[in-house]
């Protein structure tokens, strides 16, 4: 669905009616929605020069910011886009409560993407020649990211991904797309390895999904722990449309000290049930991604097989204590409780590690666009070079997760990662990375592309 | 005036048209119908086996992918010139569609749908099997350097649309001739009476496996031209969405109509495009227009036409 969402500046931040304001998007979408059987089916009559007017192209300086946002209402990212949609909204609120970008506030444009890379895409293409947005954002699933950066160079619309993919820094993409407001798979696994080789086990054994994003686990983790001393005595791979996983666990050797996993999907609540049946009580030590559990109840029936496991967290679902004031600010500016879930509805449990991703991003974009005295398309590649000026991005409100290290080379953001143990039911911190332990060497210097 | 040279007016007019919308379009839709002209490329190769031939297959995303990745992975790892890669993706998609025509054809109806979708799905878990070479789901980028044909950038609008329509009207060339031919004839009487046409003489399980193989190389062309004006390949397009869209684009533009397969794609598309706007369930608002389509018009927009005009191709 595409949305015009122009929130307007105020006088200072209302955090608290940010639910308020999506029970009124939903009441809009409704007769929208009404509206849209009626409408499809008579435009369709009209061919295509009956299709939407062009939105005028020029930027006065008392015009918005355009920025489209790309998101995953529908498809397998649905979970994360709904989040990712919060985040951007209450984000932007707070940007336009201060004032906006160089005086201009900020209208959001989103397009659903199916999280399809086909239709990825096309919204891209949307954004850039229909909507003449500023730039595109948003985007997780790293295979709409390749389907969608192509364009988006080509269309030289900067393209700000919230993927955590290694694609960016792999220097297969093009200087148009940066990922400035989270870190990549890469530097997060790498990070994981000293941590288990001196905590958990010398001997590991890794279950992931047999796709892309399994891989990159596979390929990066096995390298690192290797670098520190360990080994990885087995890598199960489960096919993407399995829904039974039985049948691989006596694949796990018995010497294995600790078990890797990373699961994606629905079926991740029956891949825990089972092997805790396989297991029983004597278990080896368990590590996990929280993307497996991103959005899911940590008290869902099933899930207590989990206690004492250890998860990697991008940003630490239940507040911590000696929760840091910004965390405190942006948690209560999404409308997220202590619990990581909305504050209207304690079942509907938030993609807390990767949204500030949405957050974080637009304020690099705010930066950028200051920084570059960005007023229009025409300043595009300019905003791109003032993005990949920065380096340092201290602990703020602004980068509410932790300081971040931003290489501009790469267009590749760095930061603290958390390893949290499942207590009770609740993932309690139990270990920070340092933003060194997350570096790699570049694989690319975007810097010496042209645009 | 005969219906061979009412049909060569409007197969050419459709091609002057749809060359003089560039000029007139605006930038984003002129954008969308570069898509179109592809995916409706894809639609005509699935009309040759379900429109004229009666064969129903819920598998060509299978052919569609082996064009995409046969260009693909000739770029990627032989650094192929984009014309060499086009060649590699058009074998591939023959290979592909003789090999599978050859086994699904032991069966018929329902049977001949299963056993389609069943290779389109071992085809997509083979691409992701293969996952160090094709990336599996999250696929590649074909760059733009590579995407440079006889020093035409494809990247470009311009020559992408035109890239487009030349391949589109020498699909359309193809099928409005084969519609014609002997063969064609054939295999409409295949379609119609399968066993009366057996009985007469016709070789038909011949005829159905090269109608498999048309069919499938138009769909292979359609996903290498994809890879080459878009600049991806991934295992999305070889999953079962794209065996499905091809026989909704056929289904509402008219099966067994030359131009229904545009209509269909151009109709879908901008449906959904249009659709989405306003609502996040525009699938089902699809769904709905397509079972009402169904319901009233069962032949399809084309279909339609066809009872005005009956010399429609």
């Amino acid at each position: 669905m595409s949305n015009h969402k122009k929130i307007p500046n105020l006088n200072a931040p209302d955090i608290s009616h940010s639910n308020d304001n999506t029970v009124e998007i939903s009441r809009r979408t409704a007769l929208k929605t009404i509206g849209a059987s009626a409408g499809a089916l008579a435009g369709m009559g009209a061919g295509a020069g009956a299709l939407s007017g062009l939105i005028g192209s020029a930027h006065a300086s008392d015009e918005p910011i355009r920025i489209g946002f790309q998101v995953h209402r529908t498809g397998i990212g649905a979970a994360y886009g709904r989040w990712y949609d919060r985040t951007t909204e209450a984000v932007v609120k707070k940007i336009n409560s201060e004032g906006g970008i160089n005086g201009r506030p900020i209208e959001i444009i989103a397009e659903d993407d199916g999280t399809d890379p086909k239709r990825g895409a096309e919204v891209v293409e949307k954004f850039a020649t229909k909507h003449n947005c500023d730039v595109a954002f948003g985007t997780l699933f790293s295979h709409v990211v390749f389907g969608s950066a192509p364009r988006a160079g080509e269309l030289a619309i900067p393209y700000f991904v919230v993927s955590e993919g290694h694609h960016v820094a792999s220097g297969k993409l093009n200087r148009y797309t940066l990922q400035p407001g989270i870190t990549d798979v890469k530097s997060q696994v790498e990070a994981m390895a000293p941590f288990i080789n001196e905590n958990l086990g010398k001997k590991v054994t890794m279950i992931f999904p047999d796709f892309a994003f399994g891989h990159d686990h596979r390929d990066y983790f096995t390298q690192a722990f290797e670098a520190v001393g360990g080994q990885v005595l087995e890598k199960i791979a489960i096919p993407p449309t399995e829904t039974s996983f039985s049948k691989y666990f006596p694949k796990i050797p018995r010497e294995t000290e600790v078990i890797y996993h990373v699961m994606v999907g629905p079926a991740v609540l029956t891949f825990v049930k089972e092997l805790g049946e396989f297991f029983g009580p004597s278990r080896p030590e368990i590590f996990g991604f929280i993307d497996s559990l991103e959005a899911v109840d940590l008290a869902s029936p099933g899930l207590e097989f989990l206690d004492g496991t250890y998860f990697w967290e991008g940003n630490p679902r239940y507040a911590q204590e000696g929760q840091s004031e910004f965390d405190k600010a942006y948690r209560e500016a999404v409308g997220v409780d202590e619990n990581g879930a909305s504050i209207s509805d304690a079942k509907d449990v938030s993609t807390y590690a990767h949204m500030f991703g949405c957050w974080e991003t637009l304020h690099v974009v705010k930066a950028g666009m200051e920084a570059s005295d960005y007023s229009g398309p025409a300043d595009r590649q300019k905003l791109i070079e003032a993005v990949e000026a920065m380096t340092e991005m201290p602990h703020s409100l602004e980068h509410p997760q932790g300081a971040k290290l931003f290489n501009g080379k790469t267009h590749q953001v760095f930061g603290h990662q958390y390893i949290s143990k499942m207590t009770d039911g609740k993932l309690v911190l139990a270990h920070t990375t340092s933003i060194e332990d997350t570096l790699y060497e570049d694989e690319v210097d975007y810097t010496s592309m042209s645009f | 005036m005969n219906q061979a040279i009412r049909s060569s007016l409007l197969h050419g007019a459709v091609i002057v048209i749809l060359a003089a919308m560039f000029f007139v379009l605006p930038e984003y839709h002129s954008g969308n119908l570069a898509r179109i002209l592809v995916l409706a490329l894809f639609a005509m190769g699935y009309n040759v086996l379900f429109g004229y031939t009666g064969l129903l297959s819920l598998g060509h995303a299978l052919f569609f992918a082996s064009g995409m990745y046969g260009l693909g992975l000739s770029i990627l790892f032989l650094q192929a010139s984009p014309l060499l890669a086009l060649v590699i993706g058009l074998i591939s998609s023959v290979i592909v569609s003789a090999v599978i025509g050859f086994l699904a054809l032991r069966t018929t109806g329902v049977a001949f749908m299963i056993v389609t979708l069943m290779f389109a799905q071992a085809g997509y878990l083979t691409v992701l099997f293969f996952g160090k070479y094709t990336r599996g789901d999250e696929g590649f980028v074909i760059q733009r350097a590579q995407r440079i044909f006889f020093g035409i950038d494809l990247s470009q609008p311009l020559p992408r649309y035109f890239a487009a329509l030349a391949l589109f009207a020498m699909g359309l060339c193809l099928i409005a001739w084969l519609v014609h031919s002997r063969v064609g004839k054939t295999l409409i009487a295949i379609r119609e009476n399968e066993e009366r046409a057996r009985m007469i003489g016709y070789d038909v399980q011949f005829h159905k496996l090269l109608a498999v193989i048309i069919s499938g190389t138009l769909s292979g062309a359609a996903g290498a031209a994809y890879a080459l004006l878009f600049g991806y390949a991934g295992a999305s397009f070889a999953a079962v969405q794209y065996s499905i869209l091809p026989l909704l684009y056929v289904l509402l533009g008219g099966a067994g109509t030359t131009i229904g397969p545009l209509i269909g794609t151009v109709f879908m598309f901008y449906l959904i495009d249009i659709s989405s706007e306003y609502t996040n369930a525009y699938l089902l608002i699809a769904g709905l227009v397509l079972i009402l389509l169904t319901l009233f018009a069962p032949q399809g927009i084309a279909g339609l036409l066809r009872k005005k005009l009956s010399w429609l191709p």
